[in-house]
């Protein structure tokens, strides 16, 4: 159809612009990376928390916590191919945005919630 | 763009106003952007849950904690599904990449079963949990539960349905740029449930069973 | 109820005849207005055969120009029904005092409340403010339309779907009776077991999907789609506030979404989120609902602030005084904006430490908005100032935006606020920067833009009338409150024991019938307007002397906004243009590539209306079957690869030709 032909004018011109299309989908090295260290940093936690490994609830807590972190960043990279240039900056741009809001709203909840809870329950009828 | 212009400007002594080509980007080119900008909307639709979680998920009003109920050798069984279908999709993209349709839609279907496997694990924890009477309505814990994992197990339906949808347009009109574009987006949204899935896993999961 | 058998609540639900509030005589009359209003506009347009034309051009339209004017047709539709429910109010606290009960029972006044505070904010601002940047937005940036149009004409129609859930409440059930924000456990299925909550839920949960995808769009359009050369600090300050504000739709809404779908599970299923018992935590909601609701203050307040600035450098003549730190105020309020949300509940006991956190972010935000006021002003200090409309609009705005601003610092302290939280002083504040900040800027914004969107000024004789209705009105209206609210009189009140505060309450529905004057002079000033409109004609395109490039086509504009795309070198682009003598084209058109109209979007979001109205009322199987429709016809049109045409380069010779021609005129 008519439809499809019309598409195909304007985005060769814009494939110079740099943005997505232009950008690479990644290469299977890149993915099969991205693959073998995401499992590997799946593992770790799993196993460090199946088998109690570390001893201490706190201290395994922070170090998986660590690894969602890494790993968080491992997919960005490899699996979602996210840099500074794709989309003159803006995928980057609203990535942080993003993630600024996300501890905000997170950390600002807990830190909220837990001084209502420590100031208005008082008698602490639920375990913290 | 801002090339572009300076370049216009250079051209000839008196500066010039508008560009006699056409060369405006109409939507296919801010499809990209756009999608992302959706996503990390969505993202904050999961912030709210984890908050939600983080609050209340100590709350177990006297029933199930965590520990009572992970069977975690089933999560990482699901955490390995969808590991595996997000470099599964990769390949597809890959195939794609190269105009290889069949190797594409071979792929969108390897990566659509293991899609297909995780919800099905999922929907069979959900059942054994409210079947033990560890149901949405027994705590704040489990309501906030509930409503994280589903809501991560609902956008992985939609993308399955969404899967199906694409694979049924591209065997229609092959691999054309509406085609290709939408691919990509199906795929951001899939790595991009992968990254909360690592969220759920860690928090919900690992977390929830320690003491 | 108890008649009703067993498949009748199979069928219809929880829907009774009861449901129908025949026993209150207000309901009853506005009912019949409205049918009889309804049925009239109905024939009207079957007797004008204005069905296709309306369709056609119109509902299934995606050009940006037209679905902000349907957005704000929409926004003023709301505010008769949103002020209609302030007279009600302030006539019933004028009267109930001394054993007299008034005149609304409190269930009815309880639901007017809620109604007023929820179609004011999402339902009268909102379309305004989205529709002035819908069709201004791409204008300023010198785009044919928006990154997604079909998407826009989708957004416009979920924001019409969730208002008429929220009109059919006022005849099919009722509405909530929690107050706007919707507290639980008030708003818990066990205080609040009927369908008002319902409809609160679902209204905006549909309104709040269109809200969110307009936000996608217009942050798309304004990221990719400016005109070469236009680099983020060439674009117009309109631009800048309308991107920070999509901005934080982008990043609210979900926020909304998920915290009402939380509340809506409590209702629906008897999860535990917010409920009392087993665990759940009321507190949460509130916490949440607020990082959604300071920063949905901004969204409104930013574009109201980005129209100010194009009145004043437009209307005196000169470049806005310190464009950049415009800008990075903006950013600024956008960021702190999320770092506010607990001064909302200061007295719901989160301690010293986070109440004073709160306060002094709440209080740092002033700084910023301040530094905007000076902005103003130095704009407007030896400038050539033309008084026309949205020139004593920006006036009024600065005298009255700074007494709410402070008011507002004054409640920022957290120790003042336990004095003054849930007070009538609270009201005052908030209505001082709504009226005063979006309100009147949403007004300078109707009155600047007007002639761009239908090629004729407003008359501006009714629109002072109606701008000193307004602004005097506005005053003797909440300057009472702000004294009743520091004698302690809180909130939301139906009737009063203390006579000697009568005096207070009078004189403010006084001043709401001042704006009901406002409202009407408003009205006929459009009216008068339409009438008059040959010699109010603009045969220039730039009535104003403006300096963006909305003002360099012509009034109204074509479908394709531009007949080739502008090139920028200069911020006040248009300024630039002329001083440098800019020629307009006048031949070597191209055609244009644009999007095609599409009826989807009307249906799509009238199916999910619908879905929302079946949910409501607890009809399953409607919600299931609309639902599958909901998604049966996305994809159904995700097949449609057919979205586009060629406006051929004859049709826009002929365009540009009859502007020639209005030019020549002129």
């Amino acid at each position: 159809m008519s439809g499809s032909q019309n598409h195909a004018e304007p985005h060769a011109e814009h494939g110079d612009h740099g943005d997505a299309h232009g950008a690479p989908h990644g290469s299977l090295r890149g993915y099969v990376t991205g693959f073998v260290l995401s499992v590997i940093l799946t593992a770790i936690p799993f196993w460090l928390v199946m088998n109690d490994v570390l001893g201490h609830a706190t201290l395994t807590a922070l170090v998986i916590m660590g690894f969602a972190a890494v790993q968080i960043v491992v997919h960005m990279v490899y699996f979602l191919h996210m840099n500074s240039r794709s989309e003159g900056g803006w995928t980057m741009m609203a990535l942080i945005f993003t993630i600024i809001i996300v501890v905000i709203a997170l950390s600002g909840s807990l830190w909220v919630m837990f001084h209502l809870n420590a100031n208005m329950m008082p008698s602490d009828m639920h375990r913290m | 763009m801002e090339k572009a212009a300076a370049q216009v400007q250079v051209s000839n002594g008196a500066p010039t106003f508008y560009v006699t080509e056409e060369e405006h980007e109409h939507s296919g080119g801010s499809t990209m952007l756009g999608f992302w900008i959706y996503l990390m909307s969505d993202c904050l639709v999961f912030a709210v849950l984890f908050a939600t979680f983080g609050v209340l998920g100590r709350n177990y009003a006297a029933g199930p904690s965590g520990a009572d109920l992970f069977d975690l050798r089933l999560v990482a069984v699901n955490t390995g599904l969808l590991l595996l279908s997000s470099i599964t999709y990769g390949f597809a993209m890959l195939a794609m990449d190269k105009g290889r349709q069949a190797a594409m839609q071979a792929w969108l279907v390897v990566t659509g079963l293991f899609g297909l496997g995780f919800i099905a694990i999922e929907l069979y924890e959900f059942a054994h949990l409210i079947h033990e009477g560890a149901t949405p309505m027994r705590s704040a814990f489990l309501s906030s539960f509930f409503t994280l994992v589903g809501t991560h197990g609902l956008h992985v339906t939609f993308g399955l349905i969404w899967l199906v949808v694409l694979m049924r347009q591209v065997a229609r009109r092959g691999l054309i740029e509406a085609n290709c574009r939408r691919l990509m987006c199906l795929s951001m949204f899939w790595h991009f449930l992968d990254i909360v899935w690592i969220g759920v896993f860690t928090f919900v999961y690992l977390m929830g069973v320690l003491k | 109820m108890t008649s009703y058998p067993e498949w009748w609540k199979l069928v219809f639900g929880r829907f009774t005849f009861e449901a129908l509030p025949l026993h209150e005589p207000i309901l009853v009359a506005t009912f019949g207005v409205v049918v009889l209003g309804g049925l009239a506009l109905l024939v009207l347009i079957t007797r004008m055969k204005a069905w296709g034309y309306l369709w056609n051009e119109w509902f299934t339209s995606v050009d940006h120009k037209k679905i902000g004017i349907m957005y704000m047709i929409l926004g003023v539709i709301m505010l008769l029904r949103g002020f209609a429910d302030a007279l009600m109010m302030r006539g019933q606290q004028a009267i109930a005092f001394a054993g007299s009960e008034g005149y609304l029972p409190p269930h009815h006044y309880d639901q007017i409340f809620t109604a007023h505070g929820v179609i004011m904010i999402f339902f009268v601002a909102m379309p305004f403010v989205t529709g002035l940047m819908n069709f201004v937005v791409p204008l300023q940036i010198g785009a044919r339309d928006v990154a997604f149009p079909f998407l826009n004409n989708f957004s416009f129609w979920m924001t019409v779907g969730g208002a008429v859930l929220v009109m059919t409440s006022l005849f099919i059930g009722e509405f909530a009776t929690t107050g706007w924000l919707a507290y639980p456990p008030l708003s818990g299925a066990a205080y609040s077991p009927g369908v008002g909550m319902d409809y609160y839920l679902w209204g905006l949960q549909v309104a709040g999907v269109g809200t969110t995808l307009s936000g996608v769009n217009l942050v798309a359009t304004i990221v990719k789609m400016r005109a070469p050369g236009m680099d983020m600090m060439k674009m117009p300050v309109f631009t800048w506030t309308s991107l920070c504000t999509n901005v934080l739709i982008v990043a609210t809404f979900p926020i909304l979404a998920a915290t009402l779908a939380l509340l809506t599970l409590d209702r629906y299923v008897g999860t535990n989120f917010f409920t009392n018992d087993l665990g759940g935590n009321p507190m949460m909601y509130v916490n949440l609902i607020w990082i959604w609701g300071h920063p949905e203050v901004y969204i409104l307040i930013l574009p109201a602030f980005g129209i100010f600035s194009e009145v004043a450098s437009t209307f005196c003549g000169k470049r806005l005084f310190g464009y950049a730190s415009m800008v990075y105020a903006t950013v600024v309020i956008t960021i702190l904006s999320y770092l506010v949300w607990l001064h909302h509940f200061f007295t719901m006991g989160s301690g010293a430490s986070v109440n004073s956190f709160f306060g002094i972010t709440t209080m740092i935000i002033s700084i910023p908005t301040g530094a905007k006021i000076f902005n103003w002003l130095f704009t407007m200090y030896r400038g050539r100032i033309r008084f026309e409309l949205p020139m004593m609009w920006l006036v009024a705005f600065m005298l009255t935006f700074v007494i709410g601003g402070m008011t507002g610092v004054m409640l920022a302290v957290p120790p003042a606020d336990f004095v003054l939280h849930n007070s009538l002083f609270l009201v005052a504040h908030f209505h001082n920067v709504i009226i005063g900040g979006v309100v009147f800027g949403i007004f300078a914004g109707i009155a600047y833009w007007f002639p761009k969107a239908f090629g004729f000024r407003l008359e501006p004789f009714w629109g002072k009338l109606s701008f000193w209705f307004w602004v005097v009105g506005f005053y003797v209206a909440f300057m009472p409150l702000y004294v009743l609210g520091l004698m302690g009189v809180t909130r939301r009140l139906n009737r009063f024991e203390d006579p000697s505060l009568q005096i207070w309450f009078v004189i403010a529905a006084i001043g709401a019938v001042l704006i009901l004057f406002g409202i009407l002079c408003f009205l006929i000033q459009i009216a008068v307007s339409i009438i008059r409109r040959d010699e109010l004609r603009d045969t220039t395109g730039d009535p104003w002397d403006g300096r963006t490039l909305e003002w360099s086509t012509s009034s109204p504009p074509p479908d394709y906004n531009f007949a080739f795309t502008p090139v920028i070198h200069d911020h006040d682009s248009w300024s630039d243009m002329k001083k440098r003598g800019y020629q307009r084209p006048l031949a070597g058109f191209r055609p244009i590539h644009m999007p095609r109209n599409t009826g989807a979007g009307v249906i799509i979001a009238g199916l999910a209306t619908l879905c929302g109205f079946a949910l409501i009322w607890h009809v399953w199987w409607l919600a299931a079957l609309t639902f599958v429709g909901v998604v049966a016809s996305v994809i159904t049109h995700s097949f449609n690869y057919d979205r586009d045409f060629h406006i051929p380069a004859e049709t826009v010779l002929r365009e540009e030709d009859s502007r020639s021609k209005l030019l020549a005129r002129a």
